[in-house]
């Protein structure tokens, strides 16, 4: 990183605890919880906070998992407690629609992140002019941004600008990219979108490396950085928002949030919801080293378990296979490959377990 | 024997695609393929096999449907036109194949219900999604009730046309609709993923269904296996890659589909499957129409195995 001085740049952090957090808890965080949470990011001065199934609108499935409850009952839940923070969502089109999106509005959500892969922006045209046809702040998701090139990555960004997008995120779903490529894609981005175009970086902290890349953004010309307080995402977690916020104090970057009151929220809210330490391990490191997305961690976990075959094993050859967000499906299918040419015996024994699946209706 | 001669509206993937399936066809001829695009790839191939083509779009060959003896139209240009293209073409006496996810007409997928299709002017194929999934829905529901199916359709990048990407929430909301309508379910969700891996993947399908009871693995799985049969009559690179994998109520079937490599490489298989599809739906009411019948009484004239 290069000396200049970031004194008097500002920040504006959007928490994803409540979006990015549901796939650290397979899905299951009760609107109870969602409420208590929100409500201490909303006190904290977070100004955008990000609320739904893990994987956004439409994401209640087999392929991503069932939450306890409809995104609308989350969202009716916790848009009364919120004073000053915007309520946001995520839609990736191809499962969620914009009939979901419209419902979003309608329960208080003001701001959405339409998320295609980091190739495919031209999926997203009607779900962006959508949603400024609403009123929301849009925001395009190049997601997997290790996946391009930053050549690419600028005219994926110039279309979401051109379908409306009012910030173009780089986000790093598999936590793999490090200072130097944010840097020179943000900076590219800069040079090339439009004044008004706002740009962001949405972290992973697979290898270590979501603060220091969220700085290099902020330095090459973001204005909007995703964060999650305790880190509470998929894969390693999202870039921390509490000790992100204590750099951005350091270094004189305005972000409006108080840092003891998200240092307080870490420890006193977030850290006991969690099921297992989100934290850089085994598995969480192998995601970012190969560029697998973050995730599947909790599905390849769960898969290797049921059939014998180590969750790196399957991460690895998933990596390798070029599989992408949302293919979760193929896991299962990776591991049942993998199990054929090991010759295992797959257990047929498997049909036995005791879960009846109940899905919520979206 | 004559042939019953077609014409091919939209001169994308899926259009190219389905030209070269009617070309080997027995049954059907194709004489005009309209396009939008005076630089359509679509349009030079149709050109080079001997079409007629026009870019001037679909009211450019009003005039020629009589004089050329048209019959039967498919529509693969995108929702928001069928409509009006379908109405033009039943005015003018042809019936219409929509491969669009418009679905104004009934919804066909053959190895379900081509036989029980009725009197209609209009049929509709779906998606590659549906019809790669909808076949493991039924084979599901016709042994037990499925509470809930849900299909997972990956397909690469370089398959999928500017039309489709355009409209993906069409794409989404037919599909989900034919998973109860064809396949049988109470309730049905479909998902796409579109992914740029270089070389490109085989398009994949996952299909999974709830159902009502415990199910019945033996039953399912050979009634599974016997639709995986019926659907490789008419594009062969259809396989069961895994499973069924039994979990609770929860049936998972993972399949892939392999093309014929007719106009893009054989990953495009989400294009036969589709194209096929089509294809074989048209052949049965051309055989009802050489056989001379009105093209809707069709429910008897099945054309076993003259699919392309």
């Amino acid at each position: 990183m290069s000396e200049q001085s970031l004194e008097g740049r500002k920040v504006i952090l959007h928490d994803m605890c409540l979006r990015d957090g549901m796939h650290a808890r397979r899905e299951q965080i009760s609107t109870e919880q969602m409420v208590t949470v929100a409500r201490a990011l909303d006190e904290a001065g977070v100004p955008m906070l990000q609320v739904s199934h893990g994987a956004g609108l439409g994401g209640n499935s087999l392929q991503h998992g069932f939450a306890p409850h409809r995104n609308e009952e989350y969202w009716d839940a916790v848009a009364p407690v919120l004073k000053q923070a915007v309520m946001s969502v995520l839609l990736i089109p191809g499962l969620g629609t914009m009939k979901e999106l419209k419902s979003a509005f309608d329960h208080g959500v003001r701001s959405v992140h339409v998320a295609t892969h980091c190739t495919e922006a031209d999926t997203s045209p009607q779900h962006i002019a959508c949603a400024r046809e609403l009123g929301m702040d849009t925001s395009g998701f190049l997601m997997m941004a290790h996946l391009n090139t930053p050549e690419g990555l600028l005219s994926e960004a110039k279309k979401m600008e051109s379908y409306g997008a009012n910030t173009v995120y780089i986000t790093d779903s598999a936590g793999y990219m490090l200072p130097g490529d944010v840097s020179k894609v943000v900076g590219l981005l800069r040079e090339n979108l439009e004044e008004a175009t706002g740009i962001g970086f949405h972290g992973h902290n697979n290898m270590g490396m979501a603060i220091a890349n969220s700085i290099a953004a902020i330095e090459a010309g973001a204005t909007r950085i995703d964060a999650s307080v305790g880190g509470l995402g998929a894969g390693a977690g999202n870039t921390p928002s509490e000790a992100l916020i204590a750099v951005c104090d350091r270094m004189g970057i305005a972000s409006g949030c108080d840092l003891f009151k998200l240092m307080d929220m870490a420890e006193d809210i977030i850290f006991p919801m969690m099921e297992h330490i989100v934290r850089v391990d085994r598995s969480s490191l192998t995601m970012g080293y190969a560029g697998v997305y973050s995730t599947f961690l909790l599905h390849a976990n769960r898969i290797g378990e049921k059939y014998g075959i180590a969750s790196r094993d399957i991460l690895v050859e998933l990596g390798r296979r070029k599989m992408i967000g949302g293919q979760e499906d193929m896991i299962e299918d990776t591991a049942l490959s993998m199990a054929k040419e090991r010759g295992m015996e797959i257990a047929a024994a498997s049909w036995a377990a005791p879960e009846r699946c109940q899905p919520v209706r979206d | 024997m004559d042939k019953v001669r077609c014409a091919l509206i939209g001169s994308g993937n899926i259009g190219t695609d389905l030209l070269y399936k009617l070309k080997r066809s027995e049954l059907l001829e194709p004489v005009w393929m309209v396009g939008i695009d005076p630089e359509s790839e679509g349009l030079a191939i149709a050109r080079s096999l001997g079409l007629k083509t026009t870019h001037e779009g679909i009211d450019a060959i009003l005039q020629h449907l009589a004089e050329d003896n048209i019959r039967i139209a498919f529509d693969a240009t995108s929702a928001y036109v069928h409509a009006e293209n379908s109405r033009k073409m039943n005015e003018n006496g042809v019936f219409m194949i929509d491969l669009t996810p418009a679905a104004i007409g009934p919804l066909c997928v053959p190895p379900v219900n081509l036989r029980s299709l009725g009197e209609t002017e209009n049929v509709n194929m779906i998606s590659c999604a549906g019809q790669a999934t909808i076949p493991i829905v039924y084979a599901v529901s016709r042994v037990q009730s499925v509470e809930y199916a849900e299909i997972v359709a990956s397909l690469a990048s370089l398959s999928i046309g500017p039309g489709t990407r355009a409209n993906l929430d069409e794409f989404t909301y037919t599909t989900s609709n034919a998973i109860c309508e064809v396949g049988g379910a109470r309730r049905g969700k479909a998902l796409a993923i579109i992914n740029p891996a270089d070389p490109p993947m085989i398009m994949r399908n996952t299909i999974y269904c709830l159902t009502d009871d415990a199910p019945d693995p033996s039953r399912i799985t050979e009634s599974v296996l016997a639709i995986i049969e019926e659907v490789q009559r008419y594009v062969p690179g259809y396989k069961l890659v895994n499973g069924p994998v039994y979990e609770g109520n929860k049936v998972a079937v993972f399949m892939e589909v392999a093309g014929l490599g007719d106009y893009l490489p054989t990953y495009a298989g989400n294009l036969d499957i589709m194209t096929a599809a089509a294809c074989r739906t048209a052949e049965m009411f051309a055989e009802n129409m050489l056989s001379g019948g009105a093209p809707g009484a069709a429910e008897q004239a099945a054309v076993e195995g003259a699919g392309s």
